[in-house]
């Protein structure tokens, strides 16, 4: 790793301005992000933890959909790399406030401001911004579509640990309908060549997933003793209409983590979860604190990918600006 | 006397089973004999590479007024029609108010009759306010012009709310067009559920939806003797189903539109809301199945299922935005590009599911050209090509996917009554 602040990974050969999601990404994409985010990390630990990369840049934060976790991930990886911050947080859809979502984002734009952050409870909302936007957008979560860095903050965590993606079988466990984190884990670990089991009720798979090339199991003790790495999702309560399941307690049963299933899991199993975690439904209490568990590192390694993000889209931003 | 005469062009009449080169005679509103002109004739319209067709009919439009006359009026709406070859089209009760009285039908004749444009026939509300409980005054409705009845786009979900409709309803003989799906199955979806909607993350509603409440109609008109046509299917299992319900001798039938023959789910992956139609656009076995339930006869109709909506309402976010497409302007190429250039129809076949079949649906006497009629005729350039372009939609909502698509066929000239109401040349600057 270089100790040098200029960065070896090549950078030129990213040329998108948005980033929309994990679907249409290349290996070599993926690996621009993953590589440029190792690089911030040894930077933030063994070097200054104020870069300059970002300097003059305005980076707004536009959540129309609540989130404490993501915006102050966002908000902290852009202040570390010296950009400007702002949050704008709109309660509710568009609709009851009587401007449409775009205006709004047209409206925070034109006050100069070069890469928006969106968050949005409905599927596509980003991708409809950036054909009206000339900033750089960058999608912190759209309804039950991509949240495509923290499907890249969990690949970080893996590759971290396991060094490549090849061959490793992944499992995602749990609400896999709802869940906008299943899709773009799927998309970047099969680009990456893992071997990916979606597993959970047959109520919360969606129709047709195994032409996404992931696999399908409905308990969890068909699959722990092949997954080198189980991923469990939170119960989406918030995006479900009615019972896809008779009970949290019989969801525990069947899908959550606990100590005995570890056991039965491989001794080397990696524990991931994207948070925030309900304790004692998809994973018990020791496991979410346990050796196995990755749940920290995950939000610490978010940082650095999103710097990561941030970095590759204002430097198109700034090419593009320069023409 | 006014007289005019449509000359030399091919005169296409399904119901009459004509098709050749042929006048066209016309003597104030009605359609004549050659015998019947007396002296100069007053104008000639050179139809010369044209096709000659009864008029067109669209057995269900959105029109919009009362209540959205944002979207569109029946003004705007009857001349979007006009220009689009139709001479009547039927427009659904889903106004606000609903048109489950009288006097609403009644309003719907007078704003028509002051546009005198397209013919507008009301259709009444199958129950009061279309709230699925109570049946609305189906006799004064239907004494004040109602030509069928409809809850528009919400489904008549209670059974026995159905089976007592088409009971009532077998009074006038006149049809309950249902828009047919399980509302449970279809709530807060947006789309097809299926492949293409997990990739996006959009909430689907399976065809089982149609195909329930299809089984179930078919189910009801059996017992009741009365008469369901379904509006704008989408699935390969309810073109089989009332396929099987018509060789039983049941008084089913169905209409499909322009855009569920040439559009799948696919075409939703970039999320613009300009395709969200209800039914949604499903997949390609859907869309063939559909192709083939026209060729066969199991589907009767097409129809536009014009849903104008304001730029406004369509700009939002996908699962927010409403449901509809602006479809009068560009009907007719559309149904060429779907079964004529395929060559999955000829012309005859085509303009039978636009003219006599829609007649009997409703049961005016139209759709065909028999001397004595009113003289409702359209005229169409088969071969013209040109670009669909939204600055030239004579709707007021130019909520479409087929901007810019290249088209072939345009209707020239639209007659209502021996009138000369649409004339491309003059209309289209």
């Amino acid at each position: 790793m270089s100790t040098s602040l200029e960065s070896t990974v090549p950078l030129d050969l990213w040329t998108r301005n948005d980033l929309l999601g994990l679907q249409d990404l290349s290996r070599q994409e993926l690996d621009i992000i993953l590589d440029h985010a190792a690089e911030f990390k040894y930077l933030q630990e063994h070097h200054s933890r104020k870069l300059k990369h970002l300097e003059g840049i305005v980076v707004a934060n536009l959540f129309f959909e609540s989130s404490t976790r993501t915006r102050t991930s966002f908000s902290i990886a852009a202040k570390r790399l010296g950009a400007d911050t702002v949050d704008f947080t709109a309660s509710g859809s568009s609709l009851s406030k009587g401007e449409t979502f775009i205006d709004t984002a047209m409206t925070i734009e034109s006050m100069g401001v070069d890469l928006m952050v969106v968050r949005h409870s409905s599927p596509g909302a980003p991708a409809l911004l950036s054909k009206h936007l000339k900033c750089g957008v960058l999608n912190a979560g759209d309804g039950t579509h991509e949240h495509p860095t923290q499907g890249l903050l969990d690949i970080f965590t893996i590759r971290e640990r396991l060094k490549s993606l090849e061959g490793v079988t992944v499992a995602l466990v749990g609400d896999i309908k709802h869940s906008r984190v299943a899709r773009s884990n799927i998309w970047g670990l099969k680009t990456l060549g893992a071997n990916v089991i979606v597993c959970g009720p047959p109520t919360l798979i969606p129709v047709g997933i195994e032409q996404m090339g992931v696999r399908v199991a409905h308990t969890l003790d068909e699959i722990l003793d092949e997954a080198d790495v189980i991923n469990l999702l939170r119960v989406q309560f918030e995006r479900q209409r009615g019972a896809f399941f008779p009970s949290i307690a019989e969801y525990a049963h069947l899908y959550g983590m606990n100590r005995e299933r570890l056991k039965r899991a491989k001794h080397n199993v990696l524990i991931l979860a994207p948070g925030p975690i309900n304790r004692g439904v998809e994973i018990t209490t020791d496991v979410a604190d346990g050796p196995h568990s990755q749940i920290l590192h995950q939000v610490t390694n978010g940082l650095y990918v999103r710097m990561a993000c941030l970095n590759l889209l204002a430097r198109k931003q700034l090419e593009y600006q320069n023409q | 006397m006014s007289t005019l005469l449509i000359q030399n062009g091919r005169i296409i009449d399904p119901a009459n089973g004509v098709d050749q080169i042929g006048d066209l005679f016309i003597v104030n509103d009605l359609l004549a004999n050659r015998a019947d002109f007396h002296g100069e004739i007053e104008r000639v319209i050179d139809a010369t590479g044209l096709i000659v067709s009864p008029g067109l009919i669209d057995p269900h439009v959105c029109f919009r007024e009362p209540g959205f006359e944002e979207d569109e009026t029946i003004r705007s709406g009857a001349f979007a029609a006009l220009a689009g070859g139709f001479t009547a089209v039927a427009c659904l009760p889903d106004t606000v108010p609903a048109v489950d009285t009288r006097a609403a039908a009644e309003f719907v004749i007078r704003q028509a009759k002051r546009a005198r444009s397209c013919r507008v026939l009301p259709m009444g509300s199958v129950t009061k306010g279309h709230l699925g409980q109570e049946l609305a005054e189906m006799g004064q409705l239907s004494d004040g012009g109602a030509v069928g009845f409809s809850d528009g786009k919400r489904p008549i979900a209670n059974a026995e709310v159905m089976r007592r409709a088409l009971q009532y309803t077998s009074i006038w003989n006149k049809p309950i067009l249902h828009h047919a799906q399980v509302p449970e199955l279809a709530h807060a979806a947006v789309m097809h559920e299926g492949f293409q909607a997990t990739l996006l993350g959009l909430p689907g509603m399976p065809a089982a939806a149609e195909e329930i409440m299809v089984r179930r109609d078919i189910a009801l008109a059996e017992t009741t003797g009365g008469r369901v046509h379904w509006m704008s299917i989408s699935s390969f299992r309810s073109v089989e189903e009332i396929k099987k319900a018509k060789d039983r001798g049941l008084l089913v039938t169905a209409d499909v539109t322009p855009h569920h023959l040439l559009l799948t789910d696919k075409a939703l992956s970039n999320y613009d809301t300009n395709y969200k139609v209800d039914p949604p656009f499903r997949t390609e076995e859907h869309r063939q199945a559909l192709l083939a339930g026209l060729v066969d006869g199991t589907i009767d109709i097409i129809s536009s299922d014009h849903q104008p909506l304001s730029a406004e309402k369509k700009s939002l976010e996908f699962d927010h935005a409403p449901f509809g497409i602006s479809s009068l302007d560009t009907f007719l190429p559309l149904c060429v590009e779907a079964l004529i250039t395929p060559g999955l129809l000829d012309w005859p076949g085509l303009l039978r599911k636009l003219t006599i079949n829609p007649a009997l649906l409703l049961g005016v006497k139209a759709g065909r050209l028999d001397v004595g009629r009113p003289a409702d005729i359209t005229l169409i350039d088969p071969h013209e090509i040109w670009t669909i372009d939204t600055q030239k939609f004579h709707s007021r909502s130019t909520n479409t996917p087929f901007a810019n698509r290249p088209a072939q066929s345009r209707v020239k000239y639209t007659i209502v009554s021996g009138e000369v109401r649409y004339d491309w040349k003059i209309h289209s600057k």
